[in-house]
């Protein structure tokens, strides 16, 4: 602001550059979704199409060949299970650690930091046998116990720095008052804590939707999830890009939407607050 | 009653992130020092470091290992750069930049798998691909660019995912900085340059320490990338540490030399894990 209002010509080449390179960035996204539109001639059509008839036959043949829905629901119930569970897990901790200051809080939330550092592959093979042994092997609920354990870390820290933001005050006098755990819990602490719960849940949903390494490694027909499905498009049989960017586009799209309303989240719960 | 509630509401997250951490390490460290192949479940008994020297011995590891670290620090080398660029230019106001914020972070919102796949077909693909349509238009011979460059391909691929993500937090950081002290600046006569040099860049580098420490927990262990893109080849050109340990164990089926390759890969997110701590623990103490 304050160089740009001495000088126009600056902010009309801020402008132009920022755009031009915004639009050579988000191209290959926006190349994805018109690709999802056109037949598979057009997608590998020489000059590239920018304009065209757009259809819709894409996405009828991929849900008919590879039973897109039966994915989308695999995403769904174990990002959402994953993230309910989470939530339930991760509230009362971070409840206790900020109501309940211990000697040993700081030390355990820093712990529990550090589990989230370990690279998902150091754990692959002993994951791999214990899923196999209890039959957990490409199910839904071996993919949500993962899922929930890997976004713990995160889920308590985001809730403990909303909880934070709470005078303790508050709760004194609804104890005071007489409100049981119960009742502080519903009347008192959850309207206050809506939005930390909503934006924690949104942040979460994000992650286990877009999870690809413990989706790749331990689901496939029955509890695959749509990073798998996406992957099985690997390989280079026949030509069916228009295919590909529908399957994609109806895998990316509810999430991108609601990654754009996550952002602030996502800083915060990425840096575990310590960037704002 | 008073102490035992909150532990009570503690226990279920502690514990059970308690035992994700511990089970696993404890088998591995368990699994790398015997013998543990997949497919002859007969075979066992204790066999020393033998795994550690197989994975280190074998040819696959040096060219992993330096993968791993080109992958690493290209990707990190270009989101800090570009990124701090791309804050500082959308930092001012101008026409449409909400809707220029929101398009740049889109692609860190998209599934690896997706990012991938997009690249290795409609980009890169040497006939038909965008790139190859615009060294056509420029009268170069395309690029095949998933054969002749497999490791600079993966490295495109993931820095493109992983800038919208540095740009975000460059930009989230930005916006904390003092505007009077900007305006102040700007009064004595400092031009952009000394305000960048004495004022942006010392207010940024706290979040381009985390940034390069977050990326190098996550990068380190690239995973989807490789495997939907080169499958880790031609040979072990894109192969890095993760992808190798995959394939000793779901592959080779060898899970005792994986679990050694695992514990390496663990001592390595540890060095960056550390330091990363050290800087979010300061800033509980705030």
């Amino acid at each position: 602001m304050n160089t740009s209002k001495p000088f126009p010509w600056l902010l009309a080449l801020r402008t132009v550059v920022a755009w031009l390179v915004t639009l050579i960035l988000f191209f290959p996204l926006g190349w994805l979704v018109l690709t999802a539109f056109k037949t598979e001639l057009q997608a590998i059509s020489v000059p590239p199409l920018l304009l065209f008839t757009p259809t819709l036959e894409n996405f009828t043949i991929v849900q008919e060949r590879s039973d897109y829905l039966l994915y989308a629901q695999n995403s769904l119930i174990t990002s959402v299970v994953s993230t309910v569970l989470g939530l339930a897990l991760a509230f009362p901790a971070a409840y206790a650690m900020v109501f309940f200051k211990g000697k040993y809080t700081k030390d355990i939330l820093m712990w529990m930091l550090s589990t989230k550092m370990m690279p998902a592959v150091g754990a692959l093979v002993p994951v791999y046998v214990m899923a196999q042994t209890s039959g957990l092997l490409d199910t839904r609920t071996g993919l949500i116990i993962l899922f929930t354990l890997s976004n713990l870390p995160i889920m308590v820290w985001m809730l403990y720095s909303y909880l934070k933001e709470i005078p303790a005050e508050i709760l004194e006098a609804s104890r005071m008052d007489g409100a049981g755990l119960w009742q502080e819990f519903r009347y008192v602490l959850l309207p206050l804590t809506m939005g930390g719960l909503a934006s924690t849940g949104l942040l979460t949903l994000v992650l286990s939707w877009n999870e690809a390494f413990w989706s790749l490694n331990l689901s496939a027909a029955n509890s695959g999830t749509l990073a798998t499905l996406i992957a099985s498009y690997s390989s280079p049989e026949g030509l069916f890009w228009a295919k590909l960017s529908a399957a994609s586009f109806m895998a990316i799209a509810p999430i991108v939407v609601f990654g754009w309303f996550s952002q602030k989240q996502l800083v915060q719960g990425l840096t575990f607050g310590a960037v704002k | 009653m008073n102490r035992l509630l909150p532990r009570a509401l503690m226990a279920p997250a502690v514990i059970s992130l308690f035992l994700w951490m511990i089970v696993p390490l404890v088998m591995t460290i368990y699994f790398s020092v015997i013998r543990f192949n997949l497919l002859s479940p007969e075979k066992t008994g204790f066999i020393g470091l033998e795994n550690y020297a197989y994975f280190v011995s074998d040819p696959s590891f040096g060219t992993a290992v330096m993968n791993t670290l080109l992958l690493l620090g290209s990707v990190i080398l270009i989101t800090v750069v570009v990124g701090t660029l791309l804050a500082l230019l959308i930092d001012a106001p101008f026409p449409g930049r909400g809707l220029v914020r929101i398009l740049l972070i889109s692609p860190f919102f998209v599934m690896p798998t997706v990012n991938a796949l997009l690249w290795k077909h409609m980009m890169m693909n040497p006939i038909y691909g965008v790139l190859a349509q615009v060294w056509h238009f420029f009268g170069a011979t395309p690029v095949d660019w998933l054969t002749d460059f497999p490791l600079l391909s993966v490295i495109i691929i993931v820095a493109w995912q992983w800038l919208p993500f540095a740009t975000l937090i460059f930009i989230t950081s930005l916006q904390s900085m003092n505007r009077e002290q900007l305006e102040a600046s700007r009064m004595d006569g400092a031009n952009y340059l000394q305000q960048l040099r004495y004022l942006y860049l010392p207010h940024l580098a706290r979040s381009v320490a985390i940034v390069v420490m977050i990326e190098m927990i996550f990068l380190l262990s690239v995973f989807a990338e490789i495997y939907t893109t080169t499958g880790g080849g031609p040979g072990d050109a894109s192969t890095n540490v993760a992808f190798l340990i995959f394939k000793q164990a779901l592959l080779n089926f060898d899970a005792g030399v994986a679990s050694a390759g695992a514990l390496f890969a663990v001592v390595l997110a540890n060095i960056a894990a550390v330091f990363l701590i050290r800087i979010v623990g300061k800033n509980l103490d705030k």
